[in-house]
């Protein structure tokens, strides 16, 4: 028991990394971003082609340090993918976003031009990489580490989960501590106050966006360093993500850590009753359960 | 009266929502350091012209200059880096910001001192600083208009506009906040206040003017529109 629930929290680190980018952007930006799952999928692929490109063109070994599945390769691309994803949000807004907000377009259209969004993006990687999965490192690398409670833990289990660690509280500082953080809090709770107080609030959506496309390039990534990488990968995670964001309250930062890791263990503990293919089946059935009983939330949240 | 000082001027302003004019050639002058009062029947556009000035709604014809430059159609933000500060009447503060973050948002552009202008409003409002720490939307509805109006002040502004300060305040908070106004006006910052308790904005404004159906019907010295009996059978309940 102890063990599945250890993978519950591994699973539910990488969830959470996706709903608190979800959540940070419908705080802002005020709709559901369908392809933000899809921006996980291309994050994990975006680094496997800086490995296996042009990290590899320069003569950068591919070997993994011991046990793990962490090359100097992937050292290297999971900051450049991050970056590069960050960037790809940023620019779908100029092109997307920028021009519906100027028309002032209602947050539906824009959850639907998120749909289109998602399909591009999920067919450009059917296209560039084939429908096939594929692993960052052939060979599996199973060698456990024995913890107490007869919890068994590969090593990039512990590295998935500290990567996790430092990029939430890296977060929470900038949100709680920084100037532009909380300016970002600040155009959440209230775009039009923020504007009279002459904060520019197109800054703040640049690096709302920025900081979203990142964390899903860092989820998409550990989670094919986890299991593997396939284009469906993001669309499929799309339910886990949106169940952890409403079950965290929507907009609320650490409501999504809590909802993310809920989710991920409850889906890892029903393996225990149901078939493992039953797994999304349980994401819904709490997204269903939240949505009838206490649609704000756990965290209360503000009503939008 | 003396055309000297002004640093305001609204001239001819039309403007509404979609396809409905709210203002029909409303004008308004603002001088140096004086409390302008503006009054006047629900629906009058008062808060319209605020908007206006601010930014916020594109007028369809008239101009506004701040001192001799026009910034009609400037961006909210850029009016606010010109000195113009804005407190709308509602959704006038960060309701999950602390107290102290709401006013360092006020700031947001003026980076320097920033310190120095937070214990200047605590001075100004002391209960601020004993709540500095707590959740705005915690706070009661007086406190919250303090907060409101101490994150406009935190841009140093040479004219503050305030949208009924006293909306839905209990009476003890509401000659508090016109003292306080006041106050904020003898430290050198022109005031344009929107009011419904038209008896007490007249009371201590310099001048006064009263808009009906999208128009400024009248204006005169504060204290001249209280006395005068028509004005105050018309617009002042008797």
């Amino acid at each position: 028991m102890l063990e599945v629930i250890f993978y519950g929290i591994i699973y539910g680190s990488i969830i959470s990394l996706g709903a608190i980018g979800l959540t940070l952007v419908f705080g802002i930006l005020r709709f559901a971003n369908f392809f933000h799952g899809d921006l996980m999928a291309g994050g994990a692929y975006i680094a496997f082609f800086l490995i296996t490109g042009p990290l590899a063109w320069i003569g950068l070994p591919g070997e993994p340090f011991g046990t793990t599945s962490f090359s100097i390769r992937m050292i290297i691309a999971f900051p450049v993918a991050l970056i590069l994803v960050a960037g790809l949000s940023v620019l779908i807004d100029r092109i997307v976003y920028k021009r519906l907000r100027q028309k002032g377009t209602s947050s539906i259209l824009k959850a639907i031009a998120a749909l289109g969004i998602s399909f591009i993006i999920r067919m450009l990687i059917y296209i560039i990489w084939g429908p096939d999965q594929i692993k960052y490192f052939a060979g599996a690398r199973r060698i456990a580490i024995h913890l107490p409670f007869q919890i068994k833990v590969r090593p990039d289990e512990l590295i998935i989960i500290i990567i996790v660690t430092v990029l939430v509280t890296s977060l929470h500082l900038f949100l709680r501590y920084s100037r532009m953080g909380k300016a970002m809090r600040a155009t959440a709770d209230n775009m039009d106050l923020a504007r009279i107080s002459g904060i520019n609030t197109e800054r703040i959506i640049i690096w709302t966006w920025g900081i979203g496309g990142a964390l899903a390039a860092a989820a998409g990534i550990l989670y094919g360093i986890n299991v593997a990488l396939n284009p469906e990968m993001g669309w499929s995670f799309l339910l886990p993500l949106f169940a952890a964001t409403i079950l965290g309250s929507i907009g609320n930062m650490y409501g999504a850590l809590a909802g993310g890791l809920i989710i991920g263990i409850a889906q890892q503990v029903s393996t225990l009753f149901l078939k493992p293919t039953y797994k999304p089946a349980v994401a819904f059935v709490i997204l269903i359960l939240i949505l009838l009983f206490r649609p704000q939330g756990i965290f209360g949240g503000k009503q939008s | 009266m003396d055309n000297r000082n002004i640093i305001l001027k609204a001239e001819n302003i039309t403007v509404g929502y979609g396809e409905k004019d709210i203002l029909h050639g409303a004008s308004m002058e603002v001088r140096k350091n004086e409390i302008v009062a503006i009054i006047g029947p629900n629906g009058a556009g008062k808060s319209t012209l605020l908007k206006t000035i601010f930014g916020l709604l594109k007028p369809s014809r008239g101009t506004i200059f701040l001192e001799h430059e026009n910034i009609t159609g400037l961006s909210p933000d850029a009016i606010a880096r010109k000195g113009i500060s804005y407190v709308p009447q509602v959704d006038n503060i960060f309701p999950s910001l602390t107290v102290k973050e709401n006013l360092e948002m006020g700031g947001f552009i003026r980076k320097e001192q920033t310190a120095e202008r937070i214990s200047e409003i605590f001075r100004l409002f002391p209960v601020l600083e004993e709540k500095k720490h707590q959740r705005a939307k915690e706070l009661s509805g007086g406190q919250r208009q303090m907060v409101a109006m101490g994150r406009a002040l935190m841009l140093d502004p040479d004219i503050l506009m305030l949208d009924e300060p006293s909306a839905g305040l209990a009476p003890k908070f509401v000659s508090m906040i016109f003292e306080k106004i006041c106050e904020i006006n003898a430290k050198g910052v022109s005031i344009i206040l929107v009011e419904q308790n038209a008896r007490e904005a007249l009371t201590m404004a310099h001048t006064g003017y009263i808009f009906v159906t999208g128009k400024n019907v009248l204006h005169g010295i504060g204290k001249e529109l209280l006395e005068n009996p028509e004005i105050g059978q018309l617009y002042l309940g008797g």
